[in-house]
């Protein structure tokens, strides 16, 4: 088990170097001047001189491998840098807003599974029923529906046209902070968790409903049958056990759905969480904002599928003999 | 005459008819309406894209079935021509991804040492959100629609690499490939005769399921921001120009856009799943 753990975490290890590396180099071949967005719109006020200054104190002469080595020391030493648009240190920014994101993406993620499951469960139970064809459908057209969209038509109509829902933003706006209530946060929470749920319903209802017919078909619930067991103690006892746990660890790996949903849907609703953040920072040419928030997306994704691997090893014991399965 | 019809017309008892044929037909269905899409977007002049204050904010009507804008554009123009761009990025995006997978699988047959890259590579891009690996590169290019086309095409071909990365292991180690090598075959010459065909099926669906997710990725970083200028018909455009208009009551500015693209990339999912079914023996005659 520690050795698994152990064996995880250097290849996040890998992972992150690689992937800071990569976009370190992308980003730092982009024409967007860092010195440029840092000042801004008061760039013809600023000497030619000023300039190289700020250039020299940022490294910004020096080659790019030390530039990479200067940031990545910093990096490890915890410190993320300064973001250009929120004047407020980077790790600061993104603890604050995963905090906003992780209630919605949270929420999302668990209705999505249950929902999902449920759905899946009834279509494989009832395979080539009117039912089945419903949700298989369902889900697909699902699959392709851009979550923007999805999130720009209920605003529409639950927020503007009825007025039931407030129509964005994570608390009413010009309210103080100590002033927000539950009620106010759930109020904005509910459109785009709905949202979110609905578009990631599609995947784990597909999913379940191939297994669960798989299952159905297999030697074992035959002679299950045979024994005389049916209807739902049948499908408890030997269905549900045998896709639970694929269900759950597919759903664990779809963490990076997950975050590219919650990028659209704060972007529809103007959520402030790390969605919202990330495409402010690529739109404003925040370099260090866009980096750590780069970074932490792969430790989430990472986290994702590192759950995933583990209920294996953990639950299923045929999976103790051989922990990866690539 | 009549039963000979009912033979070779597959439209009836359809029910009845294997999966395969049901198949081609849903296929040929999805072919049909996409060509009328794409050469719908030649054939629509670009007058309705014109600023005309006179024809502001229409609800949809039969001269404007999509409604006009708050400039008087004609909605249905600009939503058959963002459909039309979204088409041509799709198309590209899904070949050069599809190339790039063939292309990096094929290393496999080269070196241990290429592949295991390779293979780091696959990880790499899939530990990375998709959207934001979507942003870095559209960044690094500093954004316009060269941005978005290059950043769409180079994000896509993990999955599809992977799969035929599976599918070159197992074919490899067949034994027409041994005699094949001890009869002094180059690696080259194995690929194209040998390992080539059989990867065609597989190539061939990736390369029509990647379109809905490259048409879908577009429409999501150009409604983020990213790339497109707002006067170019873009469906990612028109959907985030209409979040401005939420509350004046003009639906029409968002439904029906988003309804079109939903249409396309769900025809384009239909046909890539319709089509496998045809391609996979082990599928297509069940039922």
């Amino acid at each position: 088990m520690v050795k698994f753990i152990l064996k995880k975490i250097g290849k996040l290890a890998g992972l992150l170097i690689a992937i800071s590396l990569l976009s370190f180099i992308l980003i730092s071949n982009s024409p967007v001047d860092p010195v440029q967005s840092y000042i801004g719109a008061e760039i013809a006020r600023v000497s030619p001189e000023q300039r190289g200054n700020i250039q020299e104190y940022w490294g910004l002469n020096e080659s790019k491998p030390k530039q990479y080595l200067l940031w990545a020391k910093s990096v490890v030493q915890g410190n993320l840098g300064e973001s250009l648009i929120y004047r407020k240190p980077v790790s600061e920014i993104i603890m604050d807003r995963f905090s906003a994101s992780i209630a919605l993406m949270g929420l999302a993620w668990l209705f999505s599974g249950i929902i999902g499951f449920v759905l899946g469960v009834l279509a494989g139970m009832n395979e080539g029923s009117f039912l089945d064809r419903l949700i298989k459908s369902y889900s697909f057209i699902l699959a392709s529906t851009p979550a923007f969209w999805l999130g720009l038509l209920l605003l529409m109509f639950f927020a503007a046209h009825l007025g039931w829902f407030p129509v964005g933003l994570a608390s009413p706006a010009g309210s103080l902070v100590g002033e927000v209530s539950y009620a106010d946060k759930i109020k904005h929470l509910v459109l785009p968790v709905l949202t979110l749920s609905i578009v990631g319903v599609a995947s784990i209802a597909l999913h379940t409903r191939e297994k669960l017919i798989d299952v159905l078909n297999s030697e074992y619930i035959r002679f299950a049958r045979a024994k005389g067991e049916s209807g739902s103690k049948l499908l408890w006892r030997h269905g549900l056990r045998n896709i639970s746990l694929p269900a759950i660890s597919l759903h664990f790996a779809s963490f990076g759905e997950l975050f590219g949903g919650a990028v659209l849907t704060e972007q529809v609703f103007s959520y402030p969480g790390l969605g919202q953040a990330v495409v402010k920072a690529g739109l404003g040419g925040d370099v260090p904002l866009l980096l750590g928030v780069t970074l932490f997306s792969v430790v989430f994704i990472f986290f994702g599928n590192f759950m995933a691997d583990l209920l294996y090893v953990i639950i299923d014991p045929r999976m103790k003999i051989k922990p990866s399965h690539d | 005459m009549t039963e000979l019809l009912s033979k070779y017309l597959p439209f009836k008892y359809s029910r009845i008819r294997n999966k395969r044929k049901r198949a081609l037909i849903m296929s040929s269905v999805a072919v049909v309406l996409l060509l009328l899409l794409v050469t719908s977007g030649f054939f629509i002049g670009t007058e309705g894209l014109a600023v005309n204050f006179d024809a502001a904010n229409k609800a949809p009507s039969l001269a404007h079935p999509f409604g006009t804008d708050w400039l008087g554009r004609d909605m249905f123009v600009r939503t058959v021509k963002g459909l039309t761009l979204s088409f041509w990025v799709g198309l590209l995006a899904a070949f050069i991804s599809a190339l790039i997978a063939l292309l990096l699988s094929l290393l496999l047959l080269i070196s241990k040492t290429l592949d295991s890259l390779v293979t780091g590579f696959i990880d790499l891009f899939l530990g990375l959100p998709h959207i934001v690996a979507l942003i870095l590169i559209s960044f690094m290019l500093g954004g316009g629609l060269k941005g978005v086309i290059i950043a769409v095409a180079l994000t896509h071909w993990p999955r599809l690499a992977r799969l035929l990365r599976a599918e070159i292991m197992q074919i490899k180690s067949t034994d027409y490939i041994r005699v094949s090598r001890n009869m002094g075959k180059s690696w080259i010459w194995i690929a194209r005769h040998h390992i080539l065909p059989h990867l065609i099926p597989q190539l061939f669906i990736g390369f029509l399921l990647m379109f809905p997710h490259a048409i879908l990725h577009e429409a999501s970083i150009t409604f983020l921001g990213f790339g497109l200028s707002s006067e170019q018909p873009a469906i990612g455009i028109i959907l985030s120009e209409a979040m401005g208009y939420l509350s004046s009551g003009m639906w029409w500015l968002a439904v029906f856009p988003g309804l079109m693209l939903l249409l396309m990339v769900a025809i384009f999912d239909n046909l890539g799943r319709n089509l496998r079914e045809v391609f996979d023996p082990f599928k297509g005659q069940k039922g």
